[in-house]
């Protein structure tokens, strides 16, 4: 205990113990709350759900079971559909919209600080404030679909966020097969680098595992079948005037991001490669871009976050009640404060920590290791 | 000599008045349009009870979807407020009766005499194992066409009578280039209608075996109600889940569209805030199929265990009970009284219109608003109607319904 000997250590430890005994309660003690709560079938009983002192079974992952291969819980599997596709469409269009205005305000037009904060302003609104001002403009009857009507064209027949149809239909029974796909697809790319990098050792587990998971994915992987019945689901088309809403909101900080990263570039790296012969595409192409990585991926996971547990936005825009612009965080509203199925509700809750821990984790992960290196 | 009785009488009511102090909390979701009805049941409160702080708490949310949330949050934390709106029958019983959280009210309606001014299928409708649980302020009529008269002559149409003619009517007026003859709004005024669709398809009779389990819901017979309600939303606005109930009437006052399923609110909003007049500016009738049948929802008031402030609650609840409370409140609300007692005079015509039949018609219980089945029903309900709204498979929300009427005990 030599830590212990140094006055000022103690003094820090225990200015920070109460921070760490409430965040062991309220953050880390609620989450097991939550998790145990989902394995137990808290609502099942109508005369139990709201009763002062609910009797409660333990049942163990059947709510996870019901969720993912139940008869009703349809909506839930349509909903962790909907948050892929969101998120996918959310940060490629917050990437390339902020990268875009990054690089024209980079070249310092007239009135930069003006625009600059002209973009940034949205960031500042939160986003039930978005979500009302973007459902007034998305109106099926009026807002947007109006504007052509200035120039004297037929107005706008799209259902913003009403529509409800839906493209690129894919049953769920085929998941496992396509998850088995895209992992080892995942994996062989990560084989390749590690042969390229000299790790062979690496190279030959990443290879191998890809290899045993294809092997699986078409024998095993095909005839495994979640559900008895297909049951399509796919890109519901009422969320594009979600992704325009949650764009507009988040571009803005994206901007700031590159909008940094591009000025700390130093001017003579770019005068370096001009000096070199290259045009302003292999410029940017060659040298600023791979220079924006590591701000790609900081962004990446901030907007990854957002989009898995956005709520506030979906509910100002369209409703709890809208299933075309449902997401898992609002069932899990309805399904613990409307239908007293607390239990259920906490599954999804653990399911949505889950998908937030996937993209934080290895970030986390990958920062710590490199602040030890330093 | 009756003058000085009834100033006596003023005056006894006056002592206990002021004896009484303190708060009372009233929980319920009557803002917007219903707020001045709730306005004028607690000005008479204060009228009698002068001492007493009348909070209310009102949360914003039609039907009381987001009311229903912040109840549940409160009772689960130990602070319930001293009387919450609650829809009367199973969205009460359901829910809060089962779980030993509601007082029972049965001696009050005693002492009251309400026993003999209620009607006795309201007085069961309340009732859990033979304890009445909470005090009916209203009667809604939920399955109620709503259209503009002036519109129908001019498109030279009849009010259907059942949901096959409406289908012809629908195909009629189509042609006429009305794009969606059947205004429609958002998720839970799609399941309004869909009760409608029920009782006109299945009848009183059966349509109450659903509720009592003596009729499956994957019966043949309730499939066919599926079937039919598919063919009546392709007559509707394909925008419906992003229009509020107001809305979808709107459309039919702007002649949009020519009927709107809607419960006898639609009538209050119609005259309070768009000035129009009953029988001229708008017209009614009951839903295709169901004349006859009066299915209807009422606004009651319970005791939750453990309140702070008792007294007051059951004098608030002893007001709502009472002749006066009720025609005071229910002109304004654009509802009927639920005692048999109250005064026609002081209604309009369309709400005379709904007392008669009140009187005369065969009652049933409202889905969508919490009469017939118990809040974690009606809530899956809507994940039935979207199993059904994408998929257009009459069996599969059949079979979706029935596992969920299952799960929660429907009828037992």
């Amino acid at each position: 205990m030599r830590w212990f000997n140094n006055k000022d250590t103690l003094y820090g430890f225990l200015v920070i113990l109460p921070s760490l005994v409430l965040l062991g309660i309220f953050v880390y003690g609620f989450i097991f709350q939550t998790f145990y709560t989902s394995l137990t079938d808290w609502g099942k009983d109508p005369a139990q759900a709201l009763s002062a002192n609910p009797q409660i079974r333990f049942i163990g992952f059947e709510n996870y079971r019901e969720l993912f291969t139940g008869l009703v819980d349809s909506r839930f599997r349509q909903d962790l559909v909907n948050t892929f596709f969101f998120t996918v469409f959310f940060i490629l269009g917050c990437l390339s919209v902020g990268l875009g205005l990054a690089i024209v305000l980079d070249r310092s037009p007239r009135g930069e600080g003006f625009f600059r904060t002209i973009f940034l302003f949205p960031m500042s609104l939160s986003f039930i404030v978005t979500g009302t001002i973007w459902r007034w403009m998305l109106q099926p009857q009026g807002g947007v679909n109006q504007l052509p009507t200035l120039v004297g064209l037929p107005k706008g027949e799209f259902a913003w966020l009403t529509s409800r149809e839906q493209i690129w239909q894919v049953s769920w029974n085929d998941l496992p097969f396509i998850t088995a796909l895209v992992v080892s697809a995942v994996l062989i790319f990560i084989a390749i680098t590690a042969f390229r990098g000299g790790e062979r050792r690496r190279g030959y587990i990443a290879s191998g595992s890809a290899a045993l998971l294809l092997l699986w994915a078409f024998t095993l992987g095909r005839s495994l079948q979640p559900l008895p019945y297909d049951e399509p689901h796919g890109f519901n088309l009422a969320f594009i005037g979600i992704i325009l809403a949650a764009v507009w909101q988040m571009s803005g900080y994206t901007m700031a991001l590159y909008l940094a990263g591009l000025r700390g570039i130093p001017e003579e790296l770019r005068e370096a490669a001009r000096v070199d012969g290259a045009s302003e595409w292999q410029l940017y192409q060659r040298v600023i871009f791979p220079l924006l990585a590591p701000i790609t991926l900081s962004a990446m996971i901030i907007l990854g976050h957002i989009s898995l547990k956005i709520f506030d936005l979906i509910f100002a825009m369209a409703g709890a009640d809208n299933a075309p612009t449902d997401v898992p965080a609002l069932l899990m509203y309805l399904t613990t404060f409307r239908a007293n199925q607390i239990a259920k509700g906490a599954a999804i809750g653990m399911i949505l920590l889950l998908l937030v821990a996937a993209v934080i984790v290895p970030y986390l992960y990958s920062q710590l290791k490199s602040e030890v290196r330093r | 000599m009756k003058k000085l009785f009834l100033t006596l009488a003023a005056l006894a009511l006056g002592t206990v008045g002021l004896a009484q102090s303190g708060k009372l909390e009233i929980f319920s979701w009557w803002a917007g349009d219903e707020g001045p009805a709730l306005q004028a049941l607690i000005d008479l409160y204060k009228k009698r009870y002068p001492n007493v702080e009348v909070i209310n708490a009102t949360v914003t949310g039609g039907s009381g979807v987001n009311a229903r949330a912040v109840l549940k949050t409160r009772m689960l934390g130990g602070d319930p407020p001293d009387s919450f709106q609650v829809h009367a029958g199973q969205e009460l019983i359901g829910t809060w009766v089962v779980a030993d959280r509601m007082e029972d009210l049965t001696g009050l309606f005693n002492q009251e005499g309400w026993m003999t001014k209620f009607p006795k299928g309201l007085i069961d409708l309340l009732s859990y194992k033979g304890k009445i649980y909470s005090v009916p302020v209203n009667i809604h009529r939920s399955n109620v066409m709503w259209y503009v008269p002036a519109k129908l002559r001019e498109w030279g149409v009849q009010p259907p009578k059942t949901w096959a003619e409406f289908l012809t009517v629908c195909q009629t007026l189509k042609s006429k280039g009305l794009e969606a003859p059947l205004a429609l709004g958002e998720n839970w005024t799609q399941q309004h209608l869909w009760e409608s669709v029920a009782l006109g398809v299945l009848g009183a009779a059966d349509y109450a075996n659903l509720w009592t389990g003596k009729l499956r819901f994957n019966d043949p017979k309730a499939v066919a109600v599926w079937n039919t309600f598919g063919r009546v939303l392709d007559c509707a606005n394909k925008d419906a889940s992003g229009l509020s109930w107001q809305q979808a009437v709107d459309r039919v006052l702007e002649g949009q569209a020519a009927f709107n399923i809607m419960g006898d609110w639609a009538a209050g909003y119609m005259t309070t805030t768009k000035g129009l007049k009953p029988g001229e500016g708008f017209g009614w009738a009951p839903a295709p199929g169901t004349a006859g049948v009066f299915m209807m929802l009422s606004d009651s008031f319970g005791l939750p265990k453990g309140v702070k402030n008792r007294t007051n609650a059951l004098n608030w609840l002893r007001l709502l009970g009472s002749k006066e409370g009720q025609d005071t409140f229910n002109p304004l609300k654009g509802s009927i009284a639920a005692r048999t007692d109250s005064d026609p005079s002081k209604y309009n015509a369309y709400l005379q219109s709904a007392m008669r039949d009140w009187k005369s018609n065969r009652i049933v219980g409202s889905l969508v608003h919490g009469a017939v089945a118990p809040e974690s029903f009606m809530s899956q309900f809507g994940t039935v109607m979207e199993i059904y709204l994408s998929s257009r498979n009459a069996q599969a929300a059949a079979n979706a319904a029935q596992a969920i009427a299952t799960q929660v005990r429907l009828g037992q």
